[in-house]
């Protein structure tokens, strides 16, 4: 749990210009999730956007995601995550990258 | 009626940059699009930029880009538990009047190179993030769909230079999607200090840095490396493995950086320092083997999408630049002769990068990616053997010197077997070869 509120303190230094009720990130079945026995995607996330929940499946949240791709990359063999980037000028904006 | 250029390039890292300012210095018609709030606002780079390619593209770039800190000292530093081992370069030389390579802060850079491009009559709009290629019947590439309100717009050719994600010509079905054995997620901190406290703790003067690559226990054995660099405000800190190894392991990136933070040879270097910003990005790192289709009809792969990344020496932003520069010179080729943008006419491009260092030292370094993935203990084993080795050569303790070599030696062996030791050296000298 400690972890948890470290990534956040970090995710909290960053500008992100949010564009509501629109995540650019979605899990395409919570079954799949389910029965995925190591649910990389919560560990490999550099934001913590995925948590295990306690229906045994994965909870997205995507405010603070970096937009990084790594979700994508890890779940392809599933192929359960939608992964698209924000509109044009939403999501995390570095001042300095 | 649909606007039509010359070129259209996507996305706004140093690829796209150099092919868009490349473009319409030589007078052609050209859109560049990107996604950020503004250049920069999605990039990461960990900072160094290396100044021959850019100064290719842009001679006099020295006279307003802004840099950081000209790099005078090159360490490489081998982590133990809470020590390392390492070797230092620093050469007075590199203080010339034309240095080398600089460290930067790469949103400053992507503005920067903007306000260069729209010099030279570029056009750059922002906040516009491609959706997918028009093709026409013939399939061949003829212009860009947006997620802007009647977004489509055409030319004759397109220069993908959307970086690493490449999630254009992966929709289009012109690559794969990258496998977790070929891309490292790096992530990294930018951490504000006063100058003066750099400038003591490296042993520098105002305008000269230092950079630091750092390998070693902190990747917790696996497959990566990790780096401290001087800026002139601030320093940045980052730790990147292959995703195939996160994906495998338990421990999440940003973990791996605060331990990285907190190791007793690193925390005293950014003690003091506020963080402003945390960064996440992926690398391509398959090299040669992963490098995909790199150009159609109508179309061409540049820098990271086209996985132009030299791992084993970090460099990437000018494979980047030079690859871009590289696809725009094929294009005003091309045009000068009056010839159009069919793959057969764009293998140029090909050709031009097969002659240069991109693919050169890429296919050089071919095997690379594969032995450090299937030799985990350059990662774990080796930098543990080689710290503890030297903290016993180091420690006087009345144990004569001879004794001293065998127990190196035993434990070097206990670890891994002498065919081991011989094998991997064997391989590493092929890799490099
Ligand atoms: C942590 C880290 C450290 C690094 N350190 C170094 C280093 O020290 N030295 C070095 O030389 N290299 C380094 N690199 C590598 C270097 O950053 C990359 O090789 C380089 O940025 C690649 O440039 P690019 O233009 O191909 O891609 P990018 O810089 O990734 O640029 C791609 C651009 O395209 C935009 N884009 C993407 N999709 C779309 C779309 N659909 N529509 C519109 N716009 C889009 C993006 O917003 C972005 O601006 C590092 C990389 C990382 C992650
Ligand atoms: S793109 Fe990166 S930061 Fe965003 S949810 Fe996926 S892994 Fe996390």
């Amino acid at each position: 749990m400690s972890i948890m509120v470290k990534v956040e303190e970090k995710l909290y230094q960053n500008r992100y210009i949010v564009d509501e009720s629109r995540p650019h990130i979605q899990i395409k079945s919570v079954e799949a999730c389910q029965s995925c026995e190591k649910q990389a995607c919560t560990v490999c996330c550099p934001a913590a956007c995925y948590s295990k929940n306690e229906t045994g499946g994965v909870t997205l949240v995507t405010d603070g995601c970096l937009e990084c791709g790594t979700c994508r990359v890890v779940c392809q063999d599933k192929g359960n995550i939608a992964w698209d980037y924000p509109r044009g000028g939403y999501g995390i904006s570095y001042k300095f990258g | 009626m649909v606007e039509k250029f010359d070129a259209i390039v996507i996305g706004a890292g140093p690829s796209g940059n150099a092919a868009t300012y490349t473009l319409a210095k030589q007078g052609l018609k050209v859109l560049q699009l990107e996604r950020g709030e503004y250049p920069g606002a999605k990039n990461v780079q960990g900072g160094i930029m290396y100044a021959h390619e850019l100064e290719k593209i842009i001679p006099d770039f020295r006279d307003d880009c802004p840099t950081e800190r000209h790099i005078i000292e090159q360490r490489v530093w081998l982590l133990g538990d809470d020590s390392y081992v390492g070797t230092n370069y620093r050469s007075e030389s590199f203080n010339s009047d034309k240095p080398n390579r600089y460290t930067i802060i790469r949103a400053n850079i992507d503005k920067w190179w903007g306000e260069q491009i729209r010099k030279v009559g570029g056009l750059q709009i922002c906040e516009t993030t491609v959706t997918e290629l028009i093709r026409d019947p013939s399939g061949k590439v003829i212009g860009v769909r947006t997620d802007r309100e009647g977004g489509d717009i055409h030319a004759d050719v397109v220069i993908m230079a959307d970086g690493v994600n490449a999630l254009l010509a992966k929709r289009a079905g012109l690559q794969g999607e990258a496998a977790p054995e070929n891309v490292a997620l790096a992530v990294k901190e930018i951490l504000f200090i006063d100058p003066e406290l750099i400038q003591q703790r490296f042993g520098i003067k105002e305008d000269e840095g230092v950079v630091i690559e750092i390998m070693g226990k902190v990747t917790k054995g696996m497959v990566g490396t990790a780096f401290l660099y001087t800026n002139k405000e601030s320093l940045t800190i980052g730790i990147g493995c292959l995703i195939s190894d996160f994906k495998n392991g338990d421990c999440p990136p940003y973990r791996m950086l605060e331990d990285l933070k907190k190791h007793p040879v690193i925390k005293p270097l950014i003690e003091g320092a506020e963080m402003k910003e945390y960064a996440a990005h992926m690398i391509p790192e398959g090299g040669y083997k992963a490098v995909p289709q790199l150009y159609g009809d109508g179309w061409m792969v540049v820098g990271d999408a086209a996985h132009f990344n030299n791992a084993a020496h970090r460099e990437g932003s000018n494979l980047a630049m030079a690859s871009g520069r590289m696809a725009a010179e094929t294009v005003i080729e091309l045009k000068a002769a009056g010839k159009g943008y069919s793959a057969s006419n764009l293998a140029a491009y090909k050709k031009k990068l097969d002659d240069s260092f991109i693919m050169k030292d890429l296919k050089k370094y071919r095997e690379l990616p594969g032995i450090m993935h299937g030799n985990k203990q350059f990662f774990g084993a080796y930098p543990d053997e080689i710290t503890s080795a030297v903290h016993n050569w180091f420690t006087v303790d009345s144990v004569d010197k001879k004794t001293k070599e065998k127990q190196i030696m035993k434990s070097f062996i206990k670890r891994r077997s002498v065919m081991g030791l011989v094998g991997d050296a064997i391989k590493l000298v092929r890799a490099v070869r």
